[in-house]
């Protein structure tokens, strides 16, 4: 089926800017970046917008449809009525450039604040032995595209740009989490994800969950089980006990 | 509600005006939670402080109740199986000893943190949604660092939860008739196992049986266990609605029985089929 569809997509930068009302042809079967090129290509031939795979695997086409974190390339035209009128704007977590395009440079600054992985010293590369049960955890983290739809919804930036220094946000606290679970990973992460990192700012309300186009179960695999480290650590005093006992043996 | 100074509207943001563009109805979540955590609350609350009810057909012990431990069990004989010592005082609950732990139990789960969070505190009311608050420092200080004794409440409900077992379990002994089983039975059974669905299915059960771990080839067995809680954990909100409910029908049960409204019907032993 083939309509006209309506469309308000922000256009501007940081100085300012609007909403724009446009009529587009929809195609079956198209998502909401193929009409963004259709509309480059046949009305704005100057519109911004960032995209790569088209496929949902290179995280590019990070933007807001009708206020909702989502990738472009994954969100299917078939989802709206032919006479809904979609909005799109820029991720309104981070600095905008032009148009659909923001300046994600804060989350590569929150990147190079997490240490890479630190292997025992007593062992080479290439030496590397580890169980497929012991890294499965890691694993589903590392399913993650860095689109940073997570790092948009999360509230703690969104709503507050002064937490933007003490709060890493989701995608880099599941990357220390990722790393904690290593069976290979010595760097103690968990004082580090509480007091570098902002771990305590997270009041778990799951919207990264939600708009994590890879399913990641960010706040139930990641953000609570690192949660629990830091009261194991903290506030357990029965894991306390523990391991003084371990420790006196 | 005031616009959140520095949010979405901070400077070099996109200035779209509007505080949320979602056309969705992000509303019916966080309002249909509020009135589902307020009708628990004031239900609990007035059952609680009723200090009536609460033992029905000489077997049957609410869980709003249990432990029995008020002087004030003595107006009805059998209640009380582990002994009667706190004050019979009106704002005293007769189930002082359990009911502020399942209270915290509840406060600091990981799911009804996101549910009072989001419907009550508007912290946020729905994603993308902003919130209203100038100033957010989430759980880093007092009192919300409080939330971090989530576990000692764990421990707590694991203790109250082979209570609520036992309650289930010595209600097929009637004083009189011996060994029965009514309905009655069936909805504390059938409550007590929710309940431990709930407890066990914890996000807190879940590290200390096997999460804290990062070898798990090492430790076969709780490995096991942490696999079985992870698949309960992934329900561990539909436990924590479901077991309102079951708590709330069970005790309105126990509590139609004993008022004499309903009879208990007995399905096995003296005066059933």
């Amino acid at each position: 089926m083939t309509y006209t569809g309506r469309f308000r997509v922000w256009r501007g930068d940081a100085e300012g800017g609007a909403l724009h009302d446009y009529e587009v042809e929809v195609n079956e079967g198209e998502v909401v970046l193929d009409v963004l090129h259709r509309l480059q290509a046949t009305q704005t031939p100057d519109l911004a917008v960032r995209w790569n795979c088209k496929a949902g695997k290179c995280g590019s086409c990070s933007a807001e449809i009708d206020g909702r974190p989502r990738l472009l390339c994954m969100t299917r035209m078939s989802a709206f009525a032919p006479d809904d009128v979609v909005t799109v704007t820029p991720m309104r977590t981070f600095p905008v450039l032009r148009d659909l395009v923001t300046d994600v440079s804060f989350n590569y600054a929150k990147a190079r604040e997490v240490p890479s992985f630190s292997p025992p010293a007593d062992l080479a590369p290439g030496e590397y032995r580890m169980q497929q049960v012991d890294v499965e955890r890691s694993q589903e983290f590392r399913k993650c595209i860095e689109c940073f739809l997570c790092q948009d919804v999360c509230h703690v930036v969104r709503d507050h740009e002064e937490n933007k220094e003490a709060f890493s946000g989701p995608r880099f606290l599941i990357r220390i989490a990722e790393l904690e679970m290593h069976p290979l990973d010595v760097a103690d992460r968990v004082d580090a994800a509480q007091d570098e990192h902002g771990l305590g700012r997270c009041n778990i309300t799951k919207c990264c969950t939600e708009v994590c186009p890879e399913g990641i179960k960010i706040t139930d695999n990641a953000l609570i089980p690192m949660k629990e480290r830091v009261a194991g650590r903290r506030y357990d005093p029965l894991v306390w006990l523990g391991r003084t006992i371990s420790r006196r043996r | 509600m005031t616009a959140t100074a520095g949010g979405v509207d901070a400077p070099g943001r996109a200035e779209v005006g509007a505080r949320t563009l979602r056309t969705d109805r992000w509303w019916l979540a966080p309002a249909a939670t509020a009135v589902g955590l307020l009708a628990f609350v004031v239900y609990g609350g007035v059952r609680t402080f009723q200090q009536q009810y609460f033992f029905a057909d000489e077997r049957y012990l609410t869980p709003f109740y249990s432990p029995c431990v008020s002087l004030g069990c003595a107006s009805e004989p059998g209640a009380a199986h582990f002994g009667m010592f706190l004050p019979d005082h009106p704002l005293i609950p007769y189930a002082a000893l359990s009911l502020p732990f399942l209270l915290g139990f509840r406060l600091t789960c990981y799911y009804y943190r996101k549910a009072y969070y989001r419907s009550f505190w508007l912290s946020p009311p729905a994603c993308a949604v902003p919130e209203p608050h100038a100033q957010y420092s989430g759980e880093t200080r007092f009192p919300l660092i409080l939330q971090n004794v989530h576990r000692y409440f764990f421990y707590v409900a694991v203790l109250v939860s082979l209570v609520n077992t036992y309650d289930a379990l010595v209600a097929f002994r009637h004083p009189t008739d011996g060994f029965v089983v009514g309905v009655g039975n069936l909805v504390l059974l059938v409550n007590v196992a929710l309940l431990w669905l709930y407890t066990v299915s914890c996000h807190s059960c879940r590290h200390v049986m096997g999460g804290r771990l990062t070898h798990f080839s090492k430790h076969p067995v709780r490995y096991r266990l942490w696999t079985w809680i992870s698949v309960l954990n992934t329900r561990h909100m539909l436990f924590a609605w479901v077991t309102l409910g079951t708590l709330v029908l069970t005790d309105l049960y126990v509590a139609l029985v004993a008022a004499g409204t309903i009879t208990d019907f007995r399905i096995l032993g003296a005066g059933g089929m």
